[in-house]
Formats: structure tokens, sequence, C-alpha cells
């Protein structure tokens, strides 16, 4: 079987983000970008899979700008087969993100699709199921722990009850949360071998997709600041400033 | 409390010679001392040692590994990844682990380079996949610096050497389960010492460890040899030819070393900037005030000029060459940068600098150690002049 991960270039999760100042978005120039975490899990559990012998190919494909192809690398170097990069310097929203990779998928007919739940960045949480729709596939959201068992997967998933278990018939798709794995470091013996690994680069016009964003983006504000706290001399001044200023009780 | 100001990380200038597969390595290994390193290394410190299984954990992603070759477990890198390494190890601020963790990097290259197809297939794998610990002994209680004067002997004895005589300062001395011993076999000065792989369990064999003022995640040890019988299989290559590995082996060590005193160098750095920036004297930050800033910019204008200073040696190692002198005049600048950046951040962070378990207090009792070990500042000094003509 073969399993397709998309995996998408964000914000490194330890920078610090800042809002554009004409609040068009945040700071990406000479920031440092790595592959969301959530898509890390989701490579760790392919690579996991084919090791098992579950899976026969792990397929890494990333859309966006050309340095996409890097977060492809970091895939390959942790175990995956091959990357393919449909590259474009459009924005890409959710739908047509999921549009493309219906494209790919359509194409390379993976026995299953593992993806993280959400990117850092955005996080739309939506891909995953705009996906599903598009395919007619089942689907297995915010999986904290999968088995393959012939032609079906059981998912199991993080729900606010608890634990919910579903099982899939394959095709799926499965989306990762944060507890399904802990994802092995790229060592560097891996990282050199990735870089002999193939990448094919698409365009969203060869996959016949118009990525045009449906959605317009208003604006991006930074969160308020934290103000400074006070002290209170008793408690009937507390109750006071909690009913009159912070109009919680 | 208004809101903190998020810790900033003072990352390298970009680099002429860095290629996107060292910049992902630099990112595994940052995580990897993130996750596997900085969270214990006061504990570790305190406690005097670290845990054997992060030798496999090294391992893992490829450290241990570093400039070793392939046929043996190793994986032949240039010296820009041995740099990104000893940085990032650096960002632990815990110089002990690092020392330990990397002694088979000066233990083993005699090995690899000379020693026999039998002892390198029994030796280099099990330490490049971290079951096993290797070290190199050369300092004496009677010599340092002056290796031809060493006075530990190997006498031959039919299929076997018997050694005589103590080793100290050992870095790994403790758990060392192999350890590249200079020895007399020949007579008097540099033409009559060889290298010989001396192993644990030997018997004979003994090691008294050593309380240090840094470096306290090390073992270090005196070494004592009472007639022990090695077997003549364990001579690393020819007898009497031992000087000359010697030498080898300390110009990679000294660019190691180097780079290492850089990355705490630059951890003392950002230590400063992120205190000083939290840190409130006379009404407002630290950091507002000019005296502060000062040293602040003091001490990144000797790191960046040292790191250029490192690149641009290692480019020269990477073509082949072989700058004695530059790489002694460079360890040269990377401790007396340690040795500034060390004494400015205690003396920024003031009391919070003096108590246990900050990073630059650490790093402050590091100094001499990186000052005297693999070759004394004076000595540098003298053998470049030397090397230069002079």
């Amino acid at each position: 079987m073969k399993l397709l991960v998309p995996v998408k270039r964000v914000v490194d999760y330890n920078v610090k983000v800042r809002v554009r100042a004409d609040g068009s978005g945040v700071e990406t120039a000479g920031v440092k970008m790595s592959m969301n975490p959530f898509d890390e899990i989701a490579v760790e559990e392919a690579v996991r899979l084919k090791e098992k012998g579950v899976a026969s190919e792990v397929v890494a494909v990333s859309l966006g700008v050309a340095a996409c192809g890097e977060t492809i690398r970091t895939a390959l170097a942790m175990g995956a087969d091959r990357g393919i990069l449909v590259e474009t310097d459009a924005e890409l929203q959710p739908l047509a993100v999921a549009k493309l990779l219906r494209a790919i998928a359509e194409r390379e007919k993976p026995g299953l699709i593992i993806l993280g739940k959400q990117a850092i960045d955005d996080d739309m949480n939506a891909t995953g199921q705009m996906l599903a729709a598009l395919l007619g596939w089942p689907q297995g959201t915010f999986a904290s722990k999968v088995e393959i068992a012939g032609e079906t997967i059981a998912v199991t998933r993080e729900i606010d009850g608890g634990l919910e278990t579903v099982s899939l018939s394959l095709p799926a798709i499965v989306t990762t949360d944060l507890r399904l794995n802990e994802p092995r470091y790229a060592s560097l013996p891996n990282i050199m071998k990735a870089r002999k690994k193939p990448i094919e680069t698409l365009t969203p016009a060869a996959l016949g997709v118009d990525p045009a964003p449906r959605l317009a983006l208003v604006t991006v504000v930074e969160p308020a600041k934290r103000q400074a706290g006070k002290k209170v001399g008793s408690v009937a001044e507390l109750v006071a400033k909690l009913k009159t200023e912070a109009k919680v009780i | 409390m208004p809101d903190r100001p998020a810790p900033l990380t003072i990352e390298p200038a970009p680099s002429p010679f860095l290629t996107a597969d060292h910049l992902a390595f630099r990112d595994t290994m940052r995580r990897f001392v993130a996750r596997e390193i900085e969270p214990f290394a006061s504990t570790w410190d305190e406690e005097g040692g670290f845990p054997r299984r992060l030798y496999e954990r090294a391992a893992d992603v490829g450290l241990l590994q570093l400039g070793f070759p392939a046929a043996y477990g190793g994986v032949e890198a240039d010296p820009f990844y041995g740099i990104i390494a000893a940085q990032e190890l650096a960002r632990a601020g815990c110089g002990g682990v690092a020392a330990s963790l990397l002694s088979h990097t000066i233990g083993l290259p005699p090995v690899a380079l000379a020693g026999s197809e039998a002892l390198k297939q029994r030796v280099l794998p099990a330490v490049l996949a971290g079951q096993r610990i290797a070290a190199l002994a050369i300092t004496e209680p009677g010599c340092g610096s002056d290796v031809a004067a060493i006075a530990t002997t190997a006498r031959r004895d039919g299929e076997d050497y018997i050694v005589n005589g103590s080793k100290t300062f050992i870095t790994s001395g403790m758990r060392a389960d192999f350890i590249t011993v200079a020895v007399r076999t020949g007579g008097e000065g540099r033409g009559g010492i060889s290298l010989l792989l001396l192993e644990a369990g030997m018997p004979g064999f003994s090691r008294t460890e050593l309380r240090k003022m840094g470096w306290w995640a090390s073992d270090t040890a005196t070494l004592h040899f009472d007639a022990v019988r090695v077997p003549a299989a364990n001579l690393i290559g020819r007898e009497n030819d031992g000087f000359r590995l010697i030498m080898h082996n300390f110009n990679r060590e000294r660019l190691g070393m180097a780079a290492g005193c850089i990355g705490s160098a630059r951890l003392c750095l950002e230590e400063t900037v992120n205190y000083a920036r939290m840190r409130r004297t006379f009404g407002r930050p630290l950091i507002a005030h000019q005296v502060v800033r000062h040293k602040l910019a003091d001490m990144a204008m000797r790191i960046e000029a040292s790191q250029a200073y490192l690149e641009q040696l290692a480019w020269q190692v990477m073509q082949g060459e072989n700058p004695v002198a530059s790489i002694c005049l460079l360890k040269n600048q990377a401790t007396l940068t340690l040795e500034f950046c060390a004494r400015e951040a205690v003396q920024s962070f003031g009391g919070a600098g003096y108590v246990r378990g900050a990073k630059v207090e650490r790093i402050y009792r590091e100094v001499r150690v990186n000052a005297i070990g693999g070759g004394a500042e004076e000595i540098m000094r003298d053998l470049a002049a030397r090397q230069m003509g002079w």
C-alpha cells in the first residue's frame, strides 16, 4: 500500500511571530521555517507503517514556493521514499490545497493519506476534512492511534468526552493529533541520503487546479498586550474591582 | 506584570560555507540538544555525570559517527558538520557533557588512521554506535604539553607489551572501554613514542576519579598502569611512530574546541541579552543602561570575528591544507573570547550569575579547562610563532 503524506512549510514553532506593520499577515521574510509539527507526526506514522511492513511506499507532498522542497527533504530524511512539490507562489487556502491534493491522490492512488490535523500558522483544521469530502473517502480526524488490518483502519480519536475508535474502509484520510507518536530526528546519515531521493515538481496548472483564494483576509492584528496587575488592600476592594473593573461577578 | 519579552536566539550570521544539508543537521542538533541534554544539564553537572544511554541517543542522530569512515559505521562529512555539532552542543551550557560524549573524537582518529584492520573492526563500529566509550591518554603527572617527554613505558615481551606508568586529566577516563595511550617503546624524545590501545578490565589497569573546577558532568581520571599486559595487536600504527599521529590529532581537537568555545561565548551573549531585557534596575530594563549595552556589543564583536576566523580555517582544512599556526591562534582567539564573554555575562547577571544552576555560572567554571586543555594558551602562542618561522 502506498501512503501519501502532505507536509506544510510553516514558521518554526520556536519563532515568536510578528504581525506585519500593514496588517496583511505575519512577517515571514528572514524567519526560520520548518515542517508543521503535526505533519511531522504524520510522516513519523507513515514511516512506522512502512517499517512494520504495512505500507510499501511513503510519498511526501508539499504545495507552495520552491523552498517547500526543503520541507519535503526533511520528510525524506525522516524516511519517506520520494517527494512531489507542487510549486506556486500563489497564496494557498485549504480548499485549494484540498483540490491540489485530490489531483495528486488521483494520480498516485494511495491507500491512505495521513496529514496533520491543522497547521500551526493559520490553525484552520480544514484540509483533511475537505480532502475527504472531495475524494468521497472516509476520514478519521484527531488520531491518537491507528491500526491497519487488511482493508480497514481503526482510528482512535481524541474527542471531548475521551477516546472514540472508528473503523474506516481504505482508502481513507487520517489527520494526526499530538499524542499519536513522537517524531524521530532526521539523522545526519539520513539527511545525506535524502539528497539522493527524487522530488518531482508539478504546477497547479499541470494538475488542472485553479488555486486562487476564495476567502479575503481583512486584517491581522497582534493580541492585546497584557496589562500590569494591581494589588488590592482588602477582600472588599477585590470584590468591588471584580464587579466594577473586571466585570466578572 | 507586563508581558515579559520572549527570549531571543542569537544565531550565527549566515555563512557562505553552509549548504541545505548543513542547515538540516543544525536543525536536528538543535532539537536533540533541546530535548535530550539541556533540560538535564544542571542536574547532570551537580550529580557529576550523565547516563550512558546518551551515547546511543547521540549515535541515533549521527553525532558520534561524524568524520569517521563509512566502512566502519561512520559518516564522512566536511569540518563544518563538526563545527555545527560542537556549537549546538554548546547551547546546553554544559561543556562537560560534550567533552565526555565526544571523547572518542580524540581517542579514535589514530585507530581509524593507522590501526590494523582487525583493530578497526573491533573498536570503531561499537564506539560509533554508542555501545562503547573511547578516550585518549597523553598527559602524565610529569608531562603535559611536552609530549616528547612522556615516561610511561611499554616493553615488548613476546606477543605482548608490558605497560608501566600513569596518565592524568583523562576525559572519559573513568568510563572508557578503549583508551588510546601514548607510551615509550623506544629511546628518548619524540622518536620513541608509540600509541597502544588499552582496554577496560586488563589486569594491572586501575583508575582514580578527579574532581574539577568545571565540567562536572564529565568523568575525568588518573589512570595507573602496573605491568599491564597488552597484546601487540593493540599497537596503533608502527612502533615509535606515535608522535606524528598525536600531532595530527591535535589539529582536529583544537578546531573542535575552538568551535565549542565560540558556541559557549555566543550562549553567554544570548543569556545576557535575554536576562538584561527582563531584569529591571533603577526603574528600567538592565539592557537600557548604556554600560550593559556596551558589554553586549563587545561580546558580539569578539564572537563574530572568532566565528569568521573559525569558518575560514575550516574551509582551508577542507581544501586539504594543514594550517597549524592558524589553528593554534584560533584556539587562543576562541578561549580568550570565551573568557571575556563568560566574565561579562556573570558580571551582568550579578548575584543571579553567581548562584549555581545558571548556564553562565557553569560556563564561567569551564573557561580554564578550555584555555589549558588541548594545548595551553602559552604553548599555542609559542607553537604558532615557531611555525611561522619566528
